[in-house]
């Protein structure tokens, strides 16, 4: 009964919680993966995760307000309903993964504790330590187990994923996958296929991601005729440690205990930090953003980190580019909750955080953009039709795409501790949307198509282990990382877009000349780097090419040249007119760009257009964190700009 | 010129060929660590005696110690390699020597198959065995000194360093092992895995349970989160003692 099957690959925490509520609901379940699900890059995710609690309740939250949040801190980028969905769900998703055995941490009087992270005002964050990721993922690699011993899930662990199997309707029937030790084919067929792949940012070299984030599945899928939305939009995380071979995170809720971000006033001064008096560091965060401090959301953190080193001359050190990040303090019992990030940076800097404060610098970190992924909207909700078939899905039938990989829920720019929240709550959601797909969908899956599907993709693994040109695939990966990490980070401009496009075209072509330097049959490493290469160099099409026709400055994506002038005058008279002339331009700007971009390969010959937004929920508004002018544009645009009462604020 | 690190690398290109060595030399980095050697070889795989050969195959995944990929013996030890700074060896020793897990079936090179790991896990039903995942509301409290307790054992990444150091755990007896050993105990502390308290007890007293553990502690020596696991290995010493005693009076 193959039909009946689900193949879920990615066992990070988005294809776990899938896995194991389709289990659970008796559907048996291919579990596909690169690494063991337990190493997924999940577990790198530190802060915590957000829902709505009965403390904040008590000063006045509520879901809409975290639905407010987060698609205000996103630029108003993504569709609304998806996102009450899930703003819904949160705590009952938060008292889940309790009930599961995460270790949250505790107030004296044994609730859970929260803290404070990015973009809000509210302690909506829930949190193990400074592992939460690790946490969360654990207990549900352990649910999943509980269903393998039962007999309802299979796992293909070492196993990477090189297509689905589509029929001549284009319906996905499966998918081929490669074990990684065996090298073998397999070629298995299934009622559906979701795709829990995570986010790629491998394409930019270094990042905060793991080596298995090379966003292949994607490309694959991509390649295969399922559309990809929203690439240009890659998030920038403020706080990273640069490392040679990776830039590791430094979670937000080192900010969110109460660490400062400051320089010396003095460029590159000498002293030891701790001799530097408060009267000479400049705290630019606390005093360009005196609201949110900071914990101002990540796009603008990382633009001022960015602008101190780059433009003010004021970076820490002088051959690098790093500022101060400082919880030394802090009193030790809350440096403790820290504990788990403390120590990385102990690890791999061998100086003691606790004592001496942290070089840090911003870093590529989650992939906002992704697969483009349907939804059917609850017209008496506003949010979502629960285990309606088609949520989820691709724009091929019976392909779903969730987690990271999909480009829901985030919009610009994502809130801190919004993406555990968004990657659980889709695997758990998607999965009787899943079930229904498949229960509706009889027919065997024929096995000359299964058999078909097997044949290419060995042929292609042949041709790209028979690949012997004189280009190094590992070089070629550095030249285009260092190209999109100069070009298409945190300052954007069309001249170095056009340029990184052009470079990414010579990639292309360069790439057909690689060599794979392995000849062996076990767990032949180079084959699957020179794919994982060519799917790389697919997304940085997609992303310098997104970013190239957006003219526009949205969350994550900065575009200097394309800024509206803030209104500066002290003159009251003409500062509102600035104002008004703000406003204007900028209700010009949402017209003709508060659209996701829509990446289609149409067999190579890439298309691109855009799709409109759903923002029936809560209007778009300036989103004015710390701009000059905020509080005048604020008023200006509420008195003659906002038409629409929000639906759920009343 | 920058300072050059001698790496010895012990090598098998297939689960059942010969093992043989090769040895490499590159430029050391500035906060160069054991899978940055690893992945400047891929990029370039000629040994010190400007040999070409394949590229050396290894787990890797997160870089950061806290996915438990890359376990490997390095210089005679076992640990990960991420977090191990060639800056660090090179004060062990003038070079860098690197071996797979001994303890697991060998794939290629520094690849091992730790699938066994895994299976402990389900021997000792380390999970939560809840009704189902609808909403059931917030579940009880916990104190924080329960949390303290249970966070550092759930921290545990199964990366295998705790089986390689150990001497009773081998291809030829069947011993949980360590890590297994104190994931039972965390799931038997957890209110929420009390409910397989006893079955978990069960497995434990079993052939391969806690009495195959000979007391070493080298375990916990070569634990890469310090997790204290001689103390769970005692408690479950303890309880499958007391469980066994209640079992017995109770036929």
């Amino acid at each position: 009964m193959a039909e009946k099957d689900v193949i879920v690959v990615g066992g990070g925490l988005a294809g776990l919680a899938c896995a194991m509520n389709l289990a659970a609901d008796g559907t048996h379940v291919h579990l596909v993966s690169l690494v063991p699900v337990k190493r997924s890059h999940s577990v790198c995710a530190q802060g915590g995760i957000n829902a709505v609690n009965d403390v904040t309740r008590a000063e006045g939250d509520s879901e809409y307000l975290h639905l407010d949040d987060t698609v205000y801190g996103g630029d108003f980028l993504q569709h609304q309903p998806p996102v009450k969905e899930m703003c819904d769900r949160a705590p009952g998703i938060i008292d889940l993964m309790d009930r599961l055995g995460v270790t949250f941490n505790r107030t004296p009087e044994g609730f859970r504790d929260q803290r404070r992270f990015g973009g809000t005002l509210y302690k909506r964050t829930a949190f193990a330590g400074a592992t939460t990721g690790q946490q969360l993922i654990y207990a549900l690699d352990e649910q999943v187990r509980r269903w393998e011993a039962e007999g309802n899930i299979t796992k293909y662990e070492y196993h990477d994923f090189l297509s689905p199997i589509l029929n001549d309707n284009g319906v996905c029937r499966g998918a081929v996958i490669q074990d990684l030790f065996t090298m073998e084919i397999k070629s298995i067929p299934a009622g559906a296929v979701v795709l829990a792949t995570g986010g790629n940012g491998l394409v930019f070299g270094r990042s905060t991601m793991s080596t298995i984030c090379t966003g292949s599945a994607s490309a694959r899928a991509f390649r295969d005729g399922v559309r990809y939305a929203n690439g240009e939009f890659m998030q920038v995380h403020p706080t990273a440690i640069p490392g040679t071979d990776k830039l590791r995170l430094m979670s937000e809720s080192a900010r969110g205990e109460g660490g400062r971000v400051w320089v010396p006033k003095t460029p590159q001064d000498t002293r030891d930090p701790k001799d530097i008096p408060a009267g000479e560091r400049y705290y630019f965060l606390e005093e360009r953003y005196p609201k949110y401090g900071n914990l101002v959301p990540r796009d603008i953190a990382t633009r001022e980190i960015f602008d101190v080193c780059v433009n003010q001359g004021l970076s820490v050190e002088k051959g690098r580019l790093c500022v101060y990040l400082d919880v030394t303090e802090l009193p030790p019992t809350t440096q403790q909750k820290l504990d788990g990030i403390l120590e990385i940076y102990e690890k791999f800097q061998g100086m003691n955080p606790r004592v001496v404060p942290m070089k840090i610098f911003p870093a590529i970190h989650y992939s906002m953009g992704g697969l483009w992924a349907d939804y059917v909207k609850n017209e008496s909700t506003g949010g979502l039709v629960e285990k309606a078939p088609k949520n989820h899905m691709t724009n091929v039938t019976g392909l779903y795409a969730i987690g990271e990989a999909d480009y829901q829920y985030h919009g610009a720019n994502r809130l801190g501790a919004n993406s555990l929240l968004s990657c659980i709550f889709t695997g758990l959601f998607v999965a009787p949307c899943v079930s229904n797909h498949v229960a509706a969908t009889a027919e065997a899956v024929p096995s000359s198509l299964v058999d078909a599907a097997k044949k290419k993709e060995t042929e292609r693994h042949n041709a790209v282990a028979k690949m012997n040109g004189s280009e190094n695939p590992r070089a070629l990966h550095d030249e285009l990382g260092d190209t999109m990490t100069r070009n298409v980070t945190v300052v954007r401009n069309n001249k170095a877009l056009a340029e990184t496009v052009a470079k990414v075209g010579e990639l292309r072509e360069r790439y057909k000349n690689v060599g794979s330097p392995d000849g062996g049959g076990w767990t032949n490493q180079s084959v699957t780097f020179v794919r994982a290469l060519d799917d790389m160099i697919t997304m940085a099409e997609v992303i310098a090419q997104g970013a190239l026709m957006r003219d526009e400055c949205r969350g994550a994506h900065f575009k200097p040249e394309f800024l509206i002038e803030s209104p500066d005058s002290d003159d009251p008279a003409t500062l509102r007119e600035q104002a008004v002339t703000w406003c204007t331009k900028f209700k010009e700007k949402n017209e003709k760009w508060l659209k996701s971009t829509i990446a289609d390969y149409n067999g190579g010959d890439v298309q691109y257009s855009y799709e409109e937004v759903d923002t029936t929920l809560v209007p778009p508004r300036p989103r004015t964190y710390g701009l000059k002018g905020a509080e005048i544009i604020e008023e200006v645009w509420r008195e003659q700009f906002l038409s629409k009462t929000p639906v759920g604020a009343a | 010129m920058s300072k050059k690190v001698k790496v010895n690398i012990k090598r098998q290109d297939s689960p059942d060929s010969g093992a043989y060595w090769q040895s490499f030399e590159l430029p050391i980095e500035d906060g160069m660590n054991v899978t940055t050697v690893l992945l400047r070889i891929a990029a370039s795989p000629t040994t010190a005696d400007g040999e070409k050969v394949a590229p050396v195959a290894y787990d890797a995944c997160c870089l950061e110690e806290v996915c438990g990929a890359c376990s490997m013996r390095i210089n005679g030890k076992v640990r990960q390699a991420c977090s191990a700074l060639v800056e660090n060896l090179l004060k062990e020793e003038p070079e860098i020597t690197l071996e797979p897990m001994t303890k697991f079936p060998r794939v290629r090179d520094l690849v091992v198959d730790r699938r066994r790991l895994f299976e402990g896990l389900k021997r000792v039903k380390a999970w939560a065995p809840v009704d189902g995942y609808s909403p059931r509301g917030e579940p009880d409290r916990m104190s924080p000194s329960d949390q303290e307790d249970a966070y550092p054992l759930s921290r545990c990444m199964s990366c295998g360093c705790c089986m390689e150091a150990c001497p009773q755990f081998n291809d030829k007896d069947d011993f949980i092992g360590p890590h297994a050993v104190s994931q039972a105990i965390l799931f038997n502390t957890l209110p929420a895995g009390k409910p397989l308290e006893s079955e978990r007890l069960d497995a434990l007293a079993e052939a391969g349970g806690i009495a195959a553990c000979g007391n070493a502690q080298n375990c916990v020596k070569v634990c890469p989160k310090e997790i204290p696991l001689t103390v769970s290995i005692a408690k479950a010493g303890r309880a499958t003692t007391v469980h066994s005693i209640k079992r017995f009076l109770a036929r």
